[in-house]
C-alpha cells in the first residue's frame, strides 16, 4: 500500500495526510501499520497517530505546535476544532 | 578531482559562478545599466528604486551592507559601479567598504563622467575589458566549509511546511554536517517559534538574540498591522491544515533542519560561524532574497506552493515546488517537484535528488531561474521616503 499519511517526525504524535482520505479508508506511512481514519480528512490536514488526552501536547515536526482540547482518538482530525495554541488561548 | 568546485576570491572566499555585475548606486542611473544590458548581454545589469532619499541611520546602514555585499559577492568577478554623483550612497560613500574587494571594479559617475550617453560609452568599455580580464580564470577544488547555502519560501502554500520545506531541512542537515553553513531569515514567520529556536541555540547569548528578534517582528507586525496582525496566520491557512501560528512558523523554520543555531546575523550581514545560522530579515521573499545574497550566500534553495518564479541576480536560486501541481503548471520555472512525496517519493530520495541536483549546480549547471533571468533585486527599507 502507499503512503498517504506523512510523519515528519519520530516523535509526532500527529501526522499530515498526503492525499484525501475517506472514513473508514486505512491511513499508512513508512514503519506505522495501516490504520482506519475516523472521519474524512482532507489533504494537508493532521490525522492522530495515537489516542491522545484533553492537555496533552500535539507534536510535529518533533515540537508542540498545540494541546490537544479534548480527548482526541487515534484516527481522529486533529485541527482548530478538538485543539487549543499553547499562545493565544481561545 | 574534488566533488564541488568554484572560483577562489583574494579574500579567501569561493564563488560558484563569476560574473560581471553592472550596479548602480541609485534609480537615476537604471537607464545607463540597461544600455550596458543591451550591449553587454553577458554581464549581470542590476536596476533598483534605492539609493537616495531615506536618511534614517537604519535605512542608511542597510543600503550601504546591501551594495557593497553584491560587490564583495563571491559570485561576482568584477563590477562597474554605475553612480550619479549627488545620491547618498554615492560612490564617494560607497567607495570605503568595496576598497578591500579584490577584484576589478570600474566606478563611473553620471555628473563627471560626461552625462548618460558618454558614462554608458564608458562602462560597456569597461564591462567588455573586464569581461576579458576575468574569463581566464579557472574553477578550482571547492572545500565545503566555503559554502553559505541560504534557505528561503515564498509563496507559501499548505503543502510548503510539509514537503518542501520538510526536504529543504533535511539537505540543510546534511550540508551542516559535511562543514558548510545554512543560513535563512524572514524573522516574521518565526513568530510563534521562540521556545523551539532558543532550545537549539549554542548558547546563551545566542538564545537572548533569537528572543529579541521574535519579539521585535512581532511588535512590528502588531504595529503595522494593528488589528490584522492575526492574520499572520489567515483563514486561507486555517483551510490548509495549519492549526496555530506555530504551526505554522514550524513547517517555515523547518527549511532550515534541525541542527544547532550558531549565530544571529542582521539583515545583510555576513556570519563569521559555521553551521545553521538565522538573519534577522523580512519575511517578503524580494526583501529577504538580498539581505541573504549580500550575506555573501552563493546558492539559495528556494520552496514554494503557489508559484513564484523569482530568482537573485548573480546568486542561483534552486526553486523547490511544494506541489506537483504548480511543478507541472510552472515546469520552465521549477528545478524540484517535492510534490513528489505525496506519490510516494521516499524522503531521503528526494533529499539525495536535491543533493545530485545542488552539486551539479555548484559545479555550473544553470537553475531554471538562471536560464530565464529572473532576477529580482529589491530590498529592506525601515521608513518611507523623504
Amino acid at each position: 500500500m502507499k503512503d498517504n499519511i506523512l510523519i515528519i517526525h519520530p516523535q509526532d504524535n500527529v501526522a499530515v495526510v498526503l492525499r484525501t482520505i475517506d472514513a473508514g479508508e486505512l491511513a499508512a506511512a513508512k514503519g506505522v501499520e495501516g490504520f482506519p481514519a475516523l472521519e474524512k480528512i482532507v489533504a494537508s490536514h493532521k490525522i492522530a497517530l495515537r489516542d491522545i488526552s484533553q492537555g496533552e501536547e500535539i507534536i510535529k515536526y518533533g515540537e508542540t505546535v498545540a494541546v490537544s482540547g479534548r480527548d482526541i482518538k487515534k484516527g481522529e482530525w486533529v485541527h482548530t476544532h478538538n485543539l487549543e495554541s499553547k499562545r493565544w488561548k481561545k | 578531482m574534488s566533488e564541488i568546485s568554484g572560483y577562489e576570491r583574494k579574500n579567501g572566499k569561493f564563488g560558484i559562478r563569476n560574473h560581471l555585475v553592472v550596479l548602480p548606486t541609485v534609480s537615476c542611473v537604471n537607464g545607463v545599466v540597461q544600455r550596458l544590458s543591451r550591449e553587454v548581454p553577458e554581464a549581470v545589469c542590476i536596476t533598483h528604486a534605492h539609493g537616495c532619499g531615506r536618511g534614517g541611520p537604519r535605512d542608511l546602514e542597510i543600503l550601504f551592507r546591501i551594495l557593497s555585499g553584491l560587490v564583495h559577492h563571491p559570485n561576482v568577478g568584477g563590477v562597474v559601479l554605475i553612480g550619479l554623483g549627488c545620491e547618498v550612497s554615492n560612490t564617494k560613500n560607497l567607495s570605503p567598504l568595496i576598497k578591500e574587494a579584490g577584484k576589478p571594479v570600474e566606478v563611473l559617475n553620471v555628473q563627471e563622467d560626461g552625462g548618460s550617453l558618454e558614462t554608458a560609452r564608458k562602462g560597456i568599455a569597461a564591462a567588455r575589458r573586464i569581461l576579458s580580464e576575468i574569463s581566464s580564470q579557472q574553477r578550482v577544488p571547492l572545500p565545503w566549509d566555503k559554502l553559505l547555502i541560504a534557505m528561503e519560501c515564498g509563496g507559501s502554500d499548505a503543502m510548503s511546511g510539509v514537503t518542501a520545506n520538510v526536504a529543504m531541512g533535511a539537505v540543510s542537515d546534511w550540508l551542516v554536517e559535511k562543514g558548510a553553513t545554512v543560513i535563512f531569515g524572514e524573522n516574521t514567520e518565526m513568530i510563534g517559534t521562540t521556545q523551539v529556536l532558543v532550545r537549539r541555540a549554542k548558547n546563551v547569548q545566542v538564545a537572548r538574540q533569537i528572543e529579541q528578534m521574535i519579539e521585535r517582528a512581532e511588535k512590528l507586525t502588531q504595529e503595522v498591522m494593528g488589528n490584522l496582525a492575526s492574520l499572520v496566520i489567515s483563514p486561507g491557512n486555517m483551510d490548509g491544515g495549519m492549526s496555530t501560528i506555530a504551526e505554522k512558523s514550524m513547517g517555515c523554520i523547518f527549511k532550515g533542519g534541525a541542527t544547532t543555531i550558531n549565530q544571529v546575523v542582521d539583515y545583510g550581514e555576513a556570519p563569521s560561524e559555521h553551521g545553521l545560522i538565522l538573519q534577522d530579515g523580512p519575511g517578503y521573499d524580494g526583501d529577504s532574497m538580498a539581505g541573504l545574497a549580500a550575506s555573501g550566500s552563493q546558492l539559495m534553495f528556494f520552496s514554494t506552493g503557489r508559484g513564484t518564479p523569482a530568482g537573485f541576480p548573480a546568486l542561483p536560486v534552486i526553486k523547490v515546488a511544494s506541489n506537483s501541481r504548480i511543478y507541472g503548471a510552472m515546469k520552465d520555472d521549477m528545478d524540484v517537484n517535492a510534490g513528489s512525496l505525496v506519490e510516494g517519493k521516499s524522503l531521503d530520495r528526494l533529499r539525495a535528488e536535491m543533493i545530485d541536483l545542488m552539486i551539479r549546480v555548484i559545479n555550473g549547471e544553470e537553475t531554471r531561474a538562471e536560464v530565464n533571468g529572473m532576477d529580482v533585486f529589491t530590498l529592506m527599507t525601515v521608513y518611507p521616503p523623504f
